[in-house]
């Protein structure tokens, strides 16, 4: 038998509820303090306690963070599953279950290995305490697991002080229920499969694990966001809650009791937007986030956003929906949807972060940017990349200013004989703004809609209006310069990918497998839009280029479509991944090569 | 030289002007206008002090009306309690001022409505209230009352929603009620809210002479001037001033306002008290019952914190914070890092 050792992926099938998420941590944990990357992939339904959820550990040498749909190793601890969790295994992998699970014609395969471990009877022998019982019944799946895979116990203690630092009591017992564990596995099971780790000393220690939601929460404490509005959604709120944790933590004045931060669970996300832009406008850097069904809530503010020119951030981390059913389940979604969000020419700025540390750069940069163009900025992650927790190097500390955008404030005014709030002084479609509270007779203006020359001076004359939307096409067309540009490898091949958020992780590693069957393909990021014109050169540069994304009918594909000179439109094709589920290489390599063995003609 | 009189703050009464009127001649609506120019002049508000917000409607077109160097904020139908709350909580130190008609509030308008209230958002919150659709020519809002006809003789079937009554249920800490033709009782309601720190309601009977004037209407002039029951005259005594109205005692109710100014409300009936909630109550639904509006302050609880003292915001405007004193220090963020 060869051994697999550092390449493999476990899946812990449970019951949502069952307190198995410690567990879970705790196994990433042991594994990436032994200096093994890891992707953890959380699968839950939309449900408090009952249903069942998934937890997959992607166990990489090489480093790939995308799901795969290959599980090697099986926890199965819910019953209700256990049929189809035994088929998702792979042949030459191995299944650890209860021990009262039946083996039947269904459930008995023999390609693979299975350690019966009599988790129920252990944990009642052991703790006595029904309530705790639970708990720790996952604790001893962790020891099981740590002896078979050969996890040393250092890791797996320190991964244990990690996850009950506040709890010190739970320390103890938690570490008594995953001995019960190992000592089980020891004295009863007798290794037969494949699969072991192997220490990489140092390979981790500076990395982090953490979730984009975090990341980008962190991003907008440095960022200076000073007013948070939200709703609670999934995948969304602990994007907010994380703020507020860390505002809490960070912006309080021990002395006066203050704390420099104004946070409102809204009515509803249109009030969060509206709370947002009244911020906006008065001055304060403003943030709501939310998930797509929020978002349909705030397109009216976003549009007024746009118009009245007012700087605000939206957080989008796009799930299915609407309504329930899939809340919990990952997608692109909202792309073309964020993109023009809202009636009349609204063409908005999006941000489109692909990793942990993507997220915190972005949602920093996002709080310049809105005030720069004194616009709405989005930001779109998705539930994979905001929920899930990823290894990244530490996020690099800011120092540089913020950049507070084109303001006019009392000495200006004096100084100025007049000044328009519409008015494009500089030719980058970008005008000055006051803010409430300037001690200036010039200082006020009226904020409406529509309808303003450049002036602010209520006008319903035609070229008036058309004036405004020119200038605010030409603010757009700033924007493309402004945003972070698109990442480009681009090693001269014919065929090309052009991805972006979390599809990054599985492009990387299908640009491997094919380049491995002798298919070495040039690939473009695009981290934002409006897109800069070096997307428009990529294509150029290929004879077929292939649009990645996660969502059914291809909304990059169809922005570029409408967007790109006319003889490179016929050069993309797009391939879609959308079952709710985050992206793997297989959804990429499988379809592209079937597409370059049928090529269209591309003619020039 | 001319002879211009100024106010406390050494402003001329022109400079609470703004730009003329695009209402109907005769709406109710221009009356609040210039009582409100008088009232903030009198107060002697600083313009770039005052953010005047409104949604939409025929009432959210009035703060082009007044006090032109302000910043105004025409938002969207019915969502202007939300601006008002990012408005505020970005720079406190802003007097907010909000215009809402009853279509914008009591309608598509009323979640915002409710929960500025439930938050306790400083700010005076007007509702020009004509229970009619002026902008798309004379639909019923949801204020008119059962059984009153739109001018072509429809019939309104639904009952209405009663503003004082809404807003005292929601724990609103200052709750009026007056008629856009009443200044005297108006203008010193006005001067109250501007010093009552939480958000002040004041529902304003505002007629509007083309689509709810008729017979049949319950918001016409005609109607409002027969059935308009006074509770109680105001006179707005500023921090400082002395209070040197004569009154027989128990006439007269004075209620000390969050800014140590003082409102003293002339009473008609001796025995009601402006501080007690159930009472306005009752008084709302009782008189509404009877076809009339009570008109002056129905409640006032002065003292409770309001959305930026919960949420324990520093004196300093947040527009105004600077890096050093939002960001995490280098220091914790290694730490932070080092312990994620």
């Amino acid at each position: 038998m060869q051994r697999v050792t550092n390449d493999f992926t476990i899946r812990v099938a449970t019951v949502n509820g069952s307190g198995s998420q410690s567990s879970n941590l705790v196994l990433t944990g042991a594994l990436f303090r032994m200096g093994i990357p890891v992707a953890p992939k959380n699968v839950f339904p939309s449900n408090i306690e009952g249903l069942p959820t998934w937890y997959d550990i992607r166990v990489s040498s090489r480093g790939y963070t995308c799901r795969t749909r290959d599980i090697d190793l099986l926890v199965a601890l819910n019953a209700a599953t256990w049929r189809d969790d035994v088929a998702s295994v792979r042949a030459g992998g191995a299944i650890i279950h209860e021990a009262t699970y039946p083996l039947t014609e269904q459930t008995q395969r023999s390609d693979i290995t299975y350690y019966a471990v009599p988790f129920a009877a252990l944990a009642k022998e052991h703790f006595p305490n029904a309530d705790l019982r639970k708990y720790l019944l996952n604790m001893i799946y962790v020891g099981v697991v740590a002896e078979l895979l050969g996890i040393e116990s250092a890791a797996i203690r320190s991964a244990v002080e990690g996850q009950f630092r506040s709890k010190p009591k739970a320390l103890e017992t938690n570490m008594l229920a995953l001995q019960i564990g190992v000592d089980f596995a020891k004295n009863h099971l007798v290794k037969s499969d494949p699969f072991a780790v192997c220490a990489i000393p140092g390979n981790t220690d500076h990395l982090l694990l953490i979730e984009g939601n975090r990341a980008a929460a962190l991003g907008c404490v440095q960022g200076g966001c000073s007013v948070c509005a939200w709703y609670p959604i999934t995948p969304s709120s602990s994007l907010c809650e994380n703020f507020i944790a860390l505002t809490e933590r960070y912006r309080g004045d021990k002395e006066t009791g203050t704390r420099n931060v104004g946070i409102v669970q809204a009515e509803d996300e249109l009030a969060a937007a509206g709370i947002v832009f009244g911020a906006g406008w008065a001055g304060a850097r403003a943030m709501t986030a939310t998930s797509g069904p929020g978002l349909s809530l705030m397109a009216e503010y976003a549009g007024y956003g746009y118009f009245a020119e007012i700087p605000g951030v939206i957080f989008d981390v796009q799930r299915v929906g609407p309504s329930t059913g899939l809340p919990t389940r990952t997608l692109q979604g909202d792309v073309a949807f964020a993109y023009t969000l809202s009636h009349g020419d609204t063409k908005h700025v999006l941000l489109l972060p692909g990793t942990v540390a993507e997220c915190y750069e972005d949602a920093m940069h996002a709080f310049d940017l809105a005030e720069r163009l004194q616009t709405p900025i989005f930001v779109l992650l998705d539930l994979d990349l905001g929920m899930n927790m990823w290894m990244t190097e530490p996020f690099p500390y800011v120092t540089q200013p913020f950049d507070r955008g084109k303001v006019l404030d009392a000495d200006d005014l004096t100084k100025l004989e007049s000044w328009g709030r519409y008015l494009d002084v500089d030719g980058d479609g970008i005008p000055y703004r006051t803010l409430p509270g300037t001690n200036h007779p010039n200082a006020g203006y009226f904020t409406r809609g529509t309808g303003h020359d450049e002036f602010a001076r209520y006008s319903e004359k035609p070229e008036v209006w058309q004036r405004n939307l020119d200038r605010l096409a030409r603010k757009h067309d700033t924007a493309r310069t402004l945003v972070t540009a698109p990442i480009c490898e681009d090693a001269g091949n014919t065929v090309g990918i052009i991805a972006y958020g979390t599809t990054h992780h599985a492009v990387v590693e299908a640009r491997d497998i094919l380049e491995s069957d002798g298919l070495a393909i040039d690939y473009l990021r695009v981290r934002a839009l409006p897109m800069a014109s070096s997307v428009a050169d990529f294509i150029h540069r290929h004879e077929r280029v292939y649009v990645i994304e996660q969502n059914r009918d291809g909304q990059l594909f169809s922005i570029l479509r409408a967007e790109l000179p006319a003889h490179l439109v016929a050069r993309i094709h797009s391939i879609r991944h959308y079952n709710g589920v985050p992206i793997d290489a297989r959804a990429i390599v499988d379809p592209l090569i079937a597409l370059e063995r049928s090529p269209v003609v591309v003619a020039d | 030289m001319a002879d211009v009189t100024v106010n406390i703050v050494g402003l001329a009464r022109d400079v609470y002007k703004g730009l003329p009127t695009t209402l109907c001649a005769g709406c109710g609506h221009n009356s609040i206008t210039n009582h409100l120019i008088k009232a903030l002049y009198e107060y002697g508000v600083q313009p770039h002090q005052l953010a005047k917000m409104s949604g939409i409607g025929c009432s959210s077109k009035t703060p082009a009306y007044f006090v032109d160097q302000a910043h105004g904020f025409n938002s969207l139908h019915g969502r202007m309690p939300s601006a008002a709350t990012g408005a505020k909580l970005a720079n406190r130190e802003l007097l907010v001022l909000g215009i809402s008609g009853d279509g914008d509030t009591a309608s598509i308008g009323l979640g915002q409505f409710s929960h500025m209230i439930r938050r306790n958002l400083d700010c005076t919150y007007l509702v020009e209230n004509n229970g009619v659709y002026g902008l798309t020519k004379g639909q019923f809002s949801a204020t008119a009352d059962l059984g009153s006809t739109l001018k072509g003789g429809k019939v309104n079937e639904y009952d209405d929603i009663d503003i004082c009554g809404l807003a005292l249920e929601l724990g609103a800490t200052f709750v009026a009620r007056s008629f856009s033709g009443d200044g005297k009782q108006l203008v010193p309601l006005l001067q109250a809210a501007f010093s009552h720190k939480g958000t002040a309601i004041l529902d304003i009977i505002s007629p509007c002479v083309t689509f709810n004037d008729h017979e049949g209407s319950t918001k016409s002039y005609a109607y409002v001037k027969d059935h308009d029951i006074l509770l109680n005259v105001p006179d707005f005594i500023r921090l400082g001033r002395e209070i040197t109205v004569d009154y027989e005692p128990g006439t007269v109710q004075n209620v000390e306002l969050d800014d140590g100014s003082h409102v003293l409300l002339r009473k008609i009936d001796r025995e009601y008290d402006a501080t007690d909630r159930v009472a306005a109550l009752s008084l709302v639904h009782e008189t509404r019952s009877r076809g009339e509006f009570i008109t002056g302050l129905l409640y006032i609880e002065s003292h409770r914190p309001d959305l930026c003292e919960k949420e324990r915001l520093p004196k300093k405007p947040l527009a105004t914070l600077t890096e050093s004193e939002m960001r995490i220090s280098r220091e914790d963020w290694d730490r932070l890092m080092a312990t994620t």
